[in-house]
């Protein structure tokens, strides 16, 4: 069962701060959910390998060289230039994206 | 012109026999929409001076008389969670309801190249988030044969343009069914291609391991057309694949004589809605009669697939989902006096309840002490899906499910239980696991006249069998479905 004091602590991590109503709902939410989850520990999977990817059951590979279209060659290749990059952004002098202060003296 | 019967041939056709030009078919289209999409709320952001740019040059080359690419002249849709460089670009989301995409999502440029007139960016559940189209962060979108309704989702204004004949044809995206369910729901052809046979370079990712690009058409034949430019290897995204990539539309028109087609016994039990059991299954005995044998089988994991996905999905998204934190583009609230009260603020600002609920639930599963319960587990039991698979696939050439357990529901009636939402998934959030391509096409309809749809899966890379078995269900059913 989740927690009042797990919410937070998953909130926190997941940098939301969340209103005392979305803490009710979430915790609510959450509990249901995990509850139904629950139902994959009906199964043995001790000699199961893990599925991350397509790729990685039925992608092709090189041996010993990992997935066959992971690697490219280390090259230059031309990146967005600066103000196209910077075009979005909310606060910025034109150089750098500027955020509030992260360390105070 | 009649733009509701508008196919991706004939709207060519129409533009390359010079029966009309595409700036005069992008006009009709756009009164279309301002007449109607007030009511439907399928479209987001029109691209317009994108659009008539790209329909100047495709007059230019048919004036010319030169040789039409494929796609010329024809209007489309884009689902919003594809970049367009220079278009608003939100994902239906308030965090990015000011972003301008510097660049073009892959498959955005392939459909262009081949002559495709993007019209604009269509309304989805935020960040793909949803089955009802409810959680758009904007407004929700009405579906066009019962405006009472829901059109499904996530991609439920691309699915929804095509059945209001507000876009010839047009593109979604498939992460847990966010393609096949909306098609089925709004009555339209929806496909989604094998994982990695179609580039995802320039989707705002959701899940990365699971999100499909895909197209919806009013035909088989359509859905096969826009296949053939949008698949293939791109340099831009690592897991494409460099397999051939056949001319689908040469195997629409193929006879299924001699088939195997599968239908797995989980698929028909005591949820399933009486209408949509029986019109599937005419569906099944159309193949029949079309000259497949029909194989019964068992897919006996299919009950784990929807706690298997909401991990999977949930996890990858609170990772991707990370970059929204008001530096960089999107939303910034002014509220945060510090750095890390100032993402908090801008996170709180700018999502909506259905994705925080899912940064929280993936937060929570990749956490310490919980990574190898929840994700770990999960990862493992999708190993146990694809193996249901791989040995029903050893056995048959495709298999034939509902695309969804019920008809389209109404507005609201889901909105308060989020379980009961990702319910509506469950026949296709396992093909998005396991990575296999499916289809879903229009098979009959409830007595209220809602649109029923019928799933066809196919092994990895086997579009062209998709295609072709989903086009011999298409013609047979046809007298159903009007």
């Amino acid at each position: 069962m989740v927690s009042d004091k797990d919410v937070s602590y998953v909130a926190e991590l997941a940098h939301l701060e969340l209103t005392a109503e979305e803490r009710t709902r979430m915790l609510k939410d959450l509990n249901s959910i995990l509850g139904y989850i629950d139902r994959l520990n009906e199964l043995d999977t001790s000699n199961v390998e893990p599925m991350a990817q397509v790729a990685s059951r039925y992608g092709e590979r090189k041996v010993g060289e990992g997935f066959l279209y992971a690697m490219r060659e280390d090259e230059q290749r031309p990146c967005l230039p600066r103000e196209e990059a910077l075009k979005n952004a909310p606060n910025s002098d034109g150089t750098f994206f500027k955020v509030p202060k992260v360390i105070e003296r | 012109m009649n733009l509701d019967c508008l196919t991706v041939a004939s709207a060519r056709t129409a533009v390359a026999e010079r029966q009309t030009t595409a700036t005069a078919l992008v006009d009709e289209f756009y009164a279309k929409i301002n007449a109607e999409d007030g009511a439907i709320g399928a479209y987001l952001t029109l691209s317009k001076e994108r659009a008539y740019q790209q329909a100047s040059r495709v007059d230019r080359l048919a004036d010319a008389g030169e040789d039409l690419p494929p796609l010329a002249g024809v209007p489309i849709a884009v689902k919003d969670v594809f970049t367009t460089k220079d278009v608003r670009t939100t994902a239906a989301s308030k965090i990015l309801d000011n972003f301008i995409a510097p660049y073009d999502a892959t498959i955005v440029s392939r459909l262009e190249e081949a002559g495709a007139i993007i019209l604009g960016k269509t309304n989805c559940d935020e960040f793909a988030m949803g089955s009802s189209n409810e959680n758009s962060g904007f407004y929700p979108v009405h579906n066009p044969r019962d405006h009472s309704r829901v059109p499904g989702g996530s991609s439920g204004g691309s699915a929804a343009a095509v059945a209001a004949g507000t876009a010839v044809a047009s593109i979604g995206s498939d992460t847990g069914g966010s393609i096949r369910q909306p098609a089925a729901f709004c009555g339209v052809v929806g496909l989604m291609p094998t994982y990695g046979r179609v580039s995802r370079y320039g989707l705002i990712a959701f899940a990365s391991s699971l999100d499909h690009p895909g197209p919806f058409g009013k035909t088989v034949k359509d859905t096969a057309i826009l296949l053939e430019v949008m698949a293939g290897r791109d340099p831009m995204d690592s897991t494409t694949a460099d397999v051939p990539v056949p001319k689908y539309s040469g195997y629409v028109g193929e006879p299924v004589e001699g088939m195997k087609v599968g239908v797995p016994m989980e698929y028909f039990e005591d949820g399933l809605d009486p209408e949509v059991r029986t019109a599937v299954e005419i569906g099944i005995q159309e193949l029949k009669n079309a000259g497949a044998e029909i194989v019964p089988l068992s897919l006996p994991h299919t009950q784990y697939a929807i706690p298997t996905y909401y991990v999977i999905a949930t996890a990858e998204a609170s990772s991707n989902l990370a970059r929204y934190d008001g530096v960089r583009y999107g939303l910034r609230s002014s509220e945060g006096k510090t750095l890390s009260e100032m993402y908090r603020r801008t996170r709180d600002a700018g999502f909506g309840v259905e994705v925080k609920r899912r940064i929280m639930l993936g937060t929570y599963v990749l956490s310490a002490g919980y990574y190898d319960a929840y994700y770990l587990k999960a990862q493992r039991v999708r190993s146990l899906l694809a193996r249901d698979f791989d040995e029903a696939f050893a056995k048959v050439d495709v298999i034939v499910t509902p695309t969804t357990p019920t008809p389209a529901f109404k507005l609201g009636e889901k909105a308060e239980d989020p379980l009961a939402m990702y319910l509506a998934d469950i026949f296709t959030v396992t093909a998005d696991l396991v990575g296999i391509p499916g289809i879903s096409i229009p098979c009959g309809k409830s007595r209220e006249g809602l649109p029923i749809g019928m799933q066809i899966l196919g092994k990895h890379f086997d579009e062209a069998t998709v295609l072709k078995v989903a086009h011999v269900a298409e013609h047979a059913l046809a007298p159903r479905v009007v």
